[in-house]
């Protein structure tokens, strides 16, 4: 800094004014991503423009895999056929006591005229790379909303849930996975049917019950399932296993961690879930006069009618 | 001036080494790693070098335009490295003089501050915006970044150095 030049080589604006001119630019555009969300084009642009280096970037690592996948042994494929083909069996009794039941419950639920449950389709997405970033956990994805994905989609593995899809691209998306600290996904105890909403527990890779009082009927092995009321997830995906329950007299909430029954971070493939229909709208809040209180109660009576 | 022994007379750069070199240290941290606390943050470590190497040739701009496409891609707040990296390159312009008088491990320790620094005002930023500290595995990043520094110096000057044969046909 003390070897600025005498004023008569010309070298533009003066390196802290630069400095504060971008410095600035930075914490102008910060202000406007991190408050009122007003940057989402200048997002996609910049992904657009990333998006080749991302490409190219995975490369190296997919031709590995190829190039893996076809020096693979002879015994160890046939080994794979073998239990692939178990699996299939296996697959296709659940898949022919999933249809009967699927009928079934559809004629059920309109017998005592509830709502149909939504179908949904699926879009087979492959992880690209994750985020660089150890404050959360997300992942980038393969394809966009050219190929029909929009925010807000579930997204699955095998074993159960992964994430939601928080920003679409043209050609990539980014997984917010549930492990992240400000994922909540709503979910189900399936001994019980106790609602209850999970979040990501961060760094640990696990998740956390949130607001369930400290007598809540749960126990350590208990699954849990999405609830479905959210309109987002559908109905009974596995989530988690409850692993620990912390009962502390003194704290109005018991702390309830579980293991995620997905491979949330190792998964490479994943299906995106879409409805295919529309979840029927809240209803509307019509009193305008003494608003809070009728709300109040109008939630309380939702509440009593969710239990009951 | 620069301590290398034995001192080697470098050829002008080349901007096409230059924009290689930030090329591939995008694609290096577009990467798929495991764990990202642990892998070097590649641009920094170039943005750096050419900051100290080069400050008239790169400047602030290139910096922010490098940091707002780490931004985009990896889906952080749109800013946090590019802040950073204006920063970093600012404060590695005015220190280029000073590092460039030490041997390859002062070097090195020097980076390690910088890089340390520009870390912990990404740290900052996330903290202000809601996050949650991730803990101090966030070091072992930029120290495993500036322990490259030595290779990094070799590679990067490699295109500049004059061939060590004399040609005798030459005229002058």
């Amino acid at each position: 800094m003390e070897h600025t030049p005498p004023p008569f080589f010309r070298r533009g604006p003066a390196p802290l004014v630069r400095l504060a001119f971008f410095a600035s630019l930075s914490i102008a555009l910060l202000i406007a991503d991190a408050r009122f969300k007003y940057v989402d084009s200048v997002r996609t642009v910049l992904a657009l423009i990333a998006f080749p280096l991302q490409q190219a970037a995975a490369a190296p690592e997919q031709l590995l895999r190829r190039l893996g996948s076809y020096f693979v042994s002879q015994s160890a494929l046939s080994d794979e056929v073998a239990s692939l083909r178990k699996q299939l069996v296996e697959n296709a009794q659940n898949a022919q006591r999933l249809d009967a039941t699927t009928a079934e419950l559809a004629q059920l639920r309109r017998l005592v005229g509830a709502q149909q449950r939504l179908g949904y389709q699926s879009t087979p997405i492959e992880v690209l790379y994750a985020g660089r970033d150890a404050f959360s956990r997300k992942v980038i994805v393969d394809k966009g909303s050219l190929r029909g994905l929009v925010p807000g989609q579930a997204v699955i593995d095998e074993n159960g849930v992964v994430g939601q899809l928080t920003r679409v691209y043209p050609m990539v998306a980014e997984v917010t996975l549930l492990t992240d600290k400000e994922q909540a996904i709503p979910v189900q105890v399936v001994r019980n049917g106790l609602r209850a909403v999970a979040f990501g527990a961060g760094n640990s890779g696990m998740l956390e019950l949130r607001f369930l009082a400290a007598n809540a009927e749960i126990e350590p092995g208990d699954r849990i399932v999405t609830s479905g009321i959210d309109g987002t997830y559908p109905a009974g995906l596995p989530v988690a296993t409850v692993s620990r329950i912390d009962r502390d007299a003194a704290a109005a909430f018991a702390r309830i961690l579980c293991q995620p029954a997905a491979g949330i971070e190792h998964s490479r493939y994943l299906l995106a879930l879409a409805a295919e229909g529309r979840a029927p709208d809240y209803p509307e809040e019509t009193t305008p006069a003494g608003e809070k209180k009728s709300r109040g109660k109008q939630k309380r009576k939702r509440e009593a009618r969710d239990a009951g | 001036m620069p301590a290398e022994r034995p001192n080697y007379i470098l050829l002008p750069v080349r901007i096409s080494t230059i924009t290689i070199s930030f090329f591939c240290a995008l694609l290096l941290n577009f990467l798929p790693w495991r764990s990202v606390a642990l892998v070097p943050d590649f641009v920094a470590l170039v943005l750096v070098f050419w900051c100290v190497r080069h400050p008239r040739l790169i400047g602030l701009g290139v910096a922010w335009c490098l940091g707002l496409m780490m931004d985009a891609g990896n889906g952080v707040l749109l800013g946090q490295h590019a802040l950073t990296y204006s920063l970093l390159a600012f404060v590695s312009m005015s220190l280029s003089r000073r590092i460039l008088w030490f041997g390859w491990l002062q070097q090195s320790l020097h980076v390690a501050a910088l890089l340390i620094a520009a870390q912990a005002m990404q740290v900052l930023i996330r903290l202000v915006a809601g996050g949650q500290f991730p803990g101090w595995s966030l070091l072992v990043g930029p120290i495993l970044a500036a322990l490259t520094w030595p290779v990094l110096t070799w590679v990067l000057l490699a295109p500049q150095r004059r061939p060590a044969e004399i040609d005798e046909t030459r005229p002058i």
